[in-house]
């Protein structure tokens, strides 16, 4: 198990805590707080829509490719629970029922192939 | 209803809410699980929910944590999966502007989700209502939502720890990620920003302290920000009359 079995120390850890919280913060804060109703650049806006919906793929991306469970090597199980939960995801626009598909279909083929 | 006081429009807000605890109960319950697998100790687990108060951002900060990512792309890519809330900030501000500051400070600690896509939908049918109702009904949307958020987190973490191993846990995390995707891709746009990321980022995973990840997060940004131009250009000669 490559990915959990190395802990991070405490200091980090709460580094980050501290970090995010007041980071979150601020970005909540910014303009209901500060900005009032002034306009936002349109170019800046445009660019903010599509920020969780590159990051979090660009997250994601190697870690279906590489997965974390078989120390990197590409593995049929892991890409087969992904792609299906992707797919459930996209069509039904239901997290949860997407989460419950990659799930079992993961531990299904874990059971059947492991 | 012509009469709304400040309470009943508290209670919709409850109302309304009710049934995203279905997805805060998992959610909150599958990142205790994962911090306890992570390392972190129930307090931690808690703090962590209580401090951040974002589900997707804590997600990404455990995730590169445990790859040992620098502390600054941590915390640079966990704020930038979690840059949508500044937006949602930006827009709830003409309905909320006009309130107290300790108010909208508590209002900003409670920009999530759920709480800004039920009150933008509330608020533009409900020309009823001043800032305090409008108010009561944005503090309502978390009211049942953001304590079971947290109740969830601390059962996870509570459990967490005893979950064997041989689950293969460290790919439910993807899983997640992936489910959350989904429900992002509303415009051809967001799909082109999407996939370019993902195209990028397989590439990408090559430079070190997971640089990568910022990398193909701009890409995808980018191209998503390029797209919408593009295909509203092409579109313009039909949405002239109406958006102009």
């Amino acid at each position: 198990m490559n990915g959990t079995d190395t802990t991070f120390d405490t200091t980090t850890l709460w580094i980050v805590i501290a970090g995010l919280a007041i980071g979150s913060y601020a970005l909540r804060f910014a303009f209901i707080g500060l900005v009032g109703n002034r306009a936002m650049p349109d170019w800046l806006m445009r660019h903010l829509r599509y920020t969780a919906v590159a990051v979090i793929p660009a997250l994601v991306a190697p870690l279906v490719v590489w997965p974390a469970p078989t120390a990197g090597e590409p593995s049929l199980i892991h890409f087969t629970a992904a792609a299906l939960t992707f797919g459930v995801a996209t069509l039904t626009r239901n997290v949860l029922l997407a989460m419950a598909s990659g799930a079992c279909c993961l531990w299904g083929l874990m059971y059947l192939l492991g | 209803m012509t009469i709304s006081t400040v309470k009943s429009a508290f209670w919709k807000g409850i109302r309304d809410s009710a049934p995203f605890i279905l997805v805060a109960g998992p959610f909150g319950l599958l990142f205790g699980v994962l911090a306890a697998e992570a390392g972190l100790n129930v307090a931690e687990a808690f703090a962590f929910s209580l401090a951040v108060f974002a589900g997707s951002a804590q997600f990404t900060a455990l995730q590169l944590m445990q790859e040992h990512t620098p502390t600054v792309i941590v915390l640079i890519s966990a704020l930038a999966v979690n840059l949508r809330v500044a937006m949602y900030s930006a827009s709830l501000t003409p309905y909320l502007g006009d309130a107290p500051l300790w108010q909208r400070a508590c209002a900003a600690y409670l920009t999530v989700d759920q709480a800004y896509a039920l009150s933008m939908v509330e608020f533009e049918r409900r020309d009823d209502w001043g800032t305090r109702e409008r108010m009561a009904y944005f503090f309502g949307t978390n009211g049942l939502v953001a304590p079971f958020w947290m109740a969830a987190t601390v059962t996870g973490a509570l459990v967490g720890a005893s979950i064997p191993e041989s689950l293969g846990l460290d790919f439910v995390l993807p899983i997640a990620f992936l489910a959350m995707i989904g429900p992002m891709l509303r415009t051809p746009a967001h799909v082109v920003a999407c996939f370019t990321a993902c195209a990028v980022a397989l590439p990408a995973a090559l430079l070190p302290y997971n640089l990568g990840l910022i990398v193909a997060g701009l890409a995808g940004m980018m191209a998503g920000a390029q797209a919408e131009l593009w295909l509203a250009q092409r579109a313009a000669p039909q949405a002239e009359t109406t958006h102009k």
